[in-house]
C-alpha cells in the first residue's frame, strides 16, 4: 500500500521574513516601532532622541551656528576601512569643521529598500553610533522610509549637523590671502580608489582601505591655535584637483601647488596606473587642505603631525595674486593647468 | 611602481632634454601615434619643455575615437534589447554615435556594465546563461588578442549566449594614409610600444623604407617619450630613416607570438573604416568563418554612413590640424558636451589639451 501523504494542520497567513526590512518598516505602524525601539533607539541613545518627539529641541550658546547637510548613496554598503554608516557620520562631521565649526548635532535618515537584511542594518547603525560617540555629536533626530524592492541600492542615509562656529575668523574661500601656504593632511586617493576596487570585483597585490575619518582631532587643534587660518576643504568628490580650482576661482586668486609634495601611496599610485586613473581627482574621505598665512604655516604643520589621521602633513604650494586658476608644477618642471573633474572617472581601455 | 618612477625621473629627463637640444639643428616635425602617448605628452606639459624646433602632431592612436558613430549606433541598438547585458570597456561609454552614448542608453534603461576584459564578460555569460552577453570589442592590436582568446574559450565551452561586436584596428595600415596624406609635414614616427609588443617590428620597418620616414618604437612615460624623440631627431639630422626600438624593455622584434596565433585563428583582415578619416584598406579585423556564430554584428544592420560631423577629428588625427585651431574647441565642444570623439576620451587629443593645457 503506498504511504499516505503526512496530514498537516497549517495556516493560509504567509509568515512575514523577520530578518529584511520590508515595506511595513517603513509605514508608522508597528513595524517602524519596533525598528526605532529595536535598532535605533538603544544605539543612538541621548536625551533629545529619546524624547522621541517630532523635533529635537536644542539649546546652544551664541548665535553663531554652522549647518550642513550631505546624502550618502555609496555601492557597496560596507567597503574596506569603512561603510556607509561611517561615512555618513565622517562626511557631515567634517563638513562642520571645515567651516570652523565644531560639530553638536546630527539628524539621520534612513531610506532602506524592501528586502535589506537586518543584520546589516544593525552594522551600520552599530558603525554610526561608534562614530558618533567618537566625534562627539548627538543623533538628535531622524526618520525611516522603505522604498519597493529594486528602487534603491540596499540603503540611503541622509545627515544634517550643526556646529557652534568657535572663532570669529570667518574660515571660508573668501578669506584666502596671497602667500597662503597649502597644507595637505595626508596622502590622496584612498576612498575612491577602494571603492572601484570593490565595486569592479578588481584585487590589486597591496590592500586597498578607505581612507573614511573624522578630521575633528586635527581641525580642532587648528581652529584652538593663534594661528592665521584662512580656509580649510576636505577632499571629497573630485579630489584634489577640482578643490583647488573651486577654491581658486571662488578667491579669485591664483593656486600653485608642486607635483612632488603630493603624496601618494604606492598602492593608489600603481592602481591608477593600471587603471589610467589621475589620483589628482579621487574621492578622500579622510583628508582636507588648510590655507594658512606664511608666517604660522610651520606651527600648523607641527600641530597637525601630532594627529595620526593627519601625520604625514606637509606644504604643498602657497597662493599668488595672479589670477591664472589652479596650477601644477609637474615632478619633471612643466607646469600644467588643473581643470574641474569631467563626469565620473572611468578607466582607460589601453 | 618603481619601473614606472625612474622613467619619470626628472634628472634623466633633464639630460634627455639637453641632449634633444643639443643634436637639433632645423626644426622637425614628429607625430606620436598613440593617444596613451599624447595623454603623457600633454599631462606632463612635455611641449614646453622641448626645444623650439620640434613640433608634435598628435596621431590617431585613441581607440574610441576612431570607432565609427555607425557601429556605436550598432551597440546602442544591441544594448536597448531587453535580453541583452552589453559589456564595453570603461572610456568607450561616454563616445557618442550619431545621437546617443551608451552611457546614456544605460541612464535610459539598457543594461550596460562597464568591464576590464573580455574574459570578465565571459564570466557574465556563464553566470547568466538566460541573458545574452554581447562584449563591444574594440581597440587596436593591443586589445585584439584578448577578444580572441575570450571567443577561443567561448567556442570551446560552447557558450550560446556569449558574441562580440568587432571594431579592431591596426595601426601600420593607417600610417601608411597618414603618410600619404601628411607627406607635406610629416618628417619622423614615434610609434605606439605597446602595439609593436603584441606585433613586433617588421610592419615598421617596411613602412620606414616605402616613405623614407624615420619610425621609434616608443613607449610612454616621459623620459620613453623623450628617448623616442631623441633617436628619431638623430635620425633625421643624418638623414637616415628606419625603424628602431626605444622601448625594449617592453617590445622584442618578433612581438608576441602567442597573441600573433590567437588573433590569426580567429580573425582576417578586413577594410575597416575610422571615424572622421573614412575607410582605409584592410585596416581592421573581422571573425573568420568558424567564429560568425559569435559576430553581433550580424545581428543588427549597420545604418547608412554617418552624417557630416562638425567634429573636424579626421584632420585632427591626421595630425594636419590641432585642437586649438578647430573653431568649436573650448568653446561648443568641451568635454561636458563633446561635439566629437577625442574630446570624450581622456586618450582624445582634443581632451587632454582640454584638460591639461
Amino acid at each position: 500500500m503506498p504511504d499516505q501523504p503526512e496530514f498537516n494542520l497549517h495556516c493560509p497567513l504567509p509568515s512575514s521574513p523577520t530578518d529584511v526590512i520590508q515595506l511595513g518598516h517603513g509605514d508608522g505602524g508597528q513595524l517602524t516601532q519596533n525598528l526605532l525601539q529595536q535598532i535605533i533607539y538603544p544605539r543612538f541613545a541621548n536625551p533629545e532622541l529619546d524624547r522621541a518627539h517630532d523635533s529635537a529641541l536644542l539649546q546652544l550658546p551664541g548665535n553663531a551656528l554652522a549647518f550642513t547637510t550631505d546624502s550618502y548613496v555609496v555601492n557597496p554598503l560596507v567597503f574596506p576601512g569603512g561603510d556607509i554608516g561611517k561615512l555618513a557620520v565622517y562626511g557631515t562631521v567634517n563638513d562642520l569643521l571645515m567651516a570652523g565649526a565644531l560639530p553638536r548635532y546630527l539628524s539621520c535618515s534612513l531610506i532602506m529598500e524592501e528586502g535589506l537584511p537586518i543584520a546589516t542594518l544593525t552594522q551600520i547603525v552599530d558603525s554610526m553610533a561608534a562614530a558618533a560617540h567618537e566625534t562627539g555629536v548627538q543623533i538628535v533626530t531622524g526618520d525611516t522610509k522603505v522604498v519597493d524592492k529594486g528602487h534603491g541600492d540596499g540603503l540611503y542615509i541622509n545627515t544634517a549637523g550643526i556646529g557652534e562656529r568657535c572663532t570669529d575668523r570667518l574660515i571660508a574661500p573668501q578669506s584666502i590671502c596671497a602667500g597662503d601656504q597649502i597644507i595637505l593632511s595626508a596622502d590622496i586617493g584612498r576612498h575612491g580608489l577602494a571603492i572601484m576596487a570593490q565595486r569592479e570585483g578588481l584585487s590589486f597585490e597591496a590592500p586597498l582601505s578607505s581612507d573614511c575619518a573624522a578630521l575633528t582631532g586635527p581641525v580642532s587643534a587648528l581652529l584652538a591655535a593663534d594661528i592665521e587660518l584662512h580656509c580649510l576643504r576636505d577632499l571629497t568628490r573630485g579630489g584634489l584637483a577640482t578643490a583647488l580650482v573651486e577654491l581658486a576661482e571662488t578667491s579669485g586668486l591664483g593656486i600653485s601647488v608642486e607635483q612632488n609634495s603630493i603624496a601618494i601611496s604606492d598602492a593608489v599610485g600603481g592602481g591608477c596606473e593600471l587603471l589610467g586613473m589621475d589620483p589628482l581627482y579621487l574621492a578622500n574621505e579622510g583628508c582636507f587642505i588648510a590655507f594658512v598665512a606664511k608666517a604660522d604655516a610651520e606651527i600648523a604643520l607641527q600641530l597637525l603631525r601630532q594627529h595620526a589621521v593627519s601625520a604625514s602633513s606637509c606644504i604643498i604650494g602657497e597662493v599668488s595674486d595672479s589670477n591664472s586658476g589652479a596650477r601644477l608644477q609637474t615632478s619633471i618642471g612643466s607646469e600644467r593647468q588643473l581643470r574641474r573633474m569631467m563626469g565620473q572617472p572611468l578607466p582607460r581601455i589601453c | 611602481m618603481k619601473h614606472l618612477t625612474e622613467y619619470r625621473d626628472s634628472q634623466l629627463i633633464g639630460q634627455l632634454l639637453k641632449m634633444i637640444a643639443a643634436r637639433v639643428s632645423q626644426p622637425w616635425v614628429l607625430m606620436e601615434v598613440c593617444g596613451g602617448q599624447t595623454h603623457s605628452i600633454v599631462k606632463y606639459g612635455l611641449e614646453q619643455l622641448l626645444p623650439a624646433g620640434i613640433e608634435l602632431l598628435h596621431g590617431p592612436g585613441c581607440p574610441v575615437c576612431v570607432t565609427p558613430a555607425s557601429t556605436i549606433d550598432q551597440a546602442i541598438s544591441l544594448a536597448r534589447r531587453p535580453q541583452v547585458l552589453f559589456c564595453s570597456y570603461g572610456d568607450m561609454l561616454r563616445v557618442p554615435g550619431s545621437g546617443h552614448s551608451l552611457l546614456e542608453a544605460k541612464a535610459a534603461g539598457a543594461d550596460v556594465r562597464m568591464v576590464y576584459s573580455p574574459l570578465d564578460a565571459l564570466a557574465l555569460a556563464r553566470d547568466n546563461p538566460d541573458r545574452q552577453i554581447v562584449f563591444f570589442a574594440i581597440g587596436f592590436e593591443t586589445t585584439a588578442p584578448a577578444t580572441a582568446i575570450a571567443l577561443q574559450t567561448a567556442r570551446a565551452q560552447q557558450l550560446a549566449n556569449f558574441s562580440v561586436l568587432v571594431a579592431h584596428f591596426l595601426v601600420p595600415p593607417a600610417l601608411a594614409s597618414i603618410a600619404t596624406a601628411n607627406s607635406s609635414r610629416l618628417q619622423g614616427l614615434l610609434a605606439p610600444g605597446h602595439v609593436c609588443a603584441v606585433t613586433g617590428m617588421a610592419e615598421y620597418q617596411a613602412l620606414a623604407a616605402r616613405y623614407h620616414l624615420p619610425i621609434v618604437i616608443t613607449g610612454f612615460e616621459p623620459a620613453d617619450i623623450l628617448q623616442g624623440i631623441l633617436q628619431c631627431v638623430e635620425q633625421l639630422e643624418s638623414g637616415q630613416a628606419y625603424a628602431c626600438n626605444a622601448y625594449s624593455r617592453v617590445v622584442r622584434d618578433a612581438g608576441n607570438s602567442l597573441a600573433q596565433e590567437a588573433v590569426s585563428t580567429v580573425f582576417q583582415t578586413a577594410d575597416q573604416e575610422w571615424r572622421g578619416i573614412g575607410i582605409i584598406e584592410r585596416s581592421g579585423l573581422q571573425l573568420r568563418a568558424e567564429y560568425q556564430q559569435f559576430d553581433a554584428g550580424l545581428a543588427t544592420t549597420s545604418n547608412a554612413p554617418a552624417a557630416q560631423e562638425e567634429c573636424i577629428s579626421g584632420a585632427i588625427m591626421l595630425g594636419l590640424k590641432k585642437p586649438q585651431q578647430c573653431p568649436h574647441f573650448g568653446t561648443r565642444c568641451r568635454p561636458e558636451h563633446p561635439l566629437g570623439a577625442p574630446m570624450v576620451s581622456s586618450e582624445g587629443v582634443c581632451a587632454a589639451y582640454f584638460q591639461y593645457h
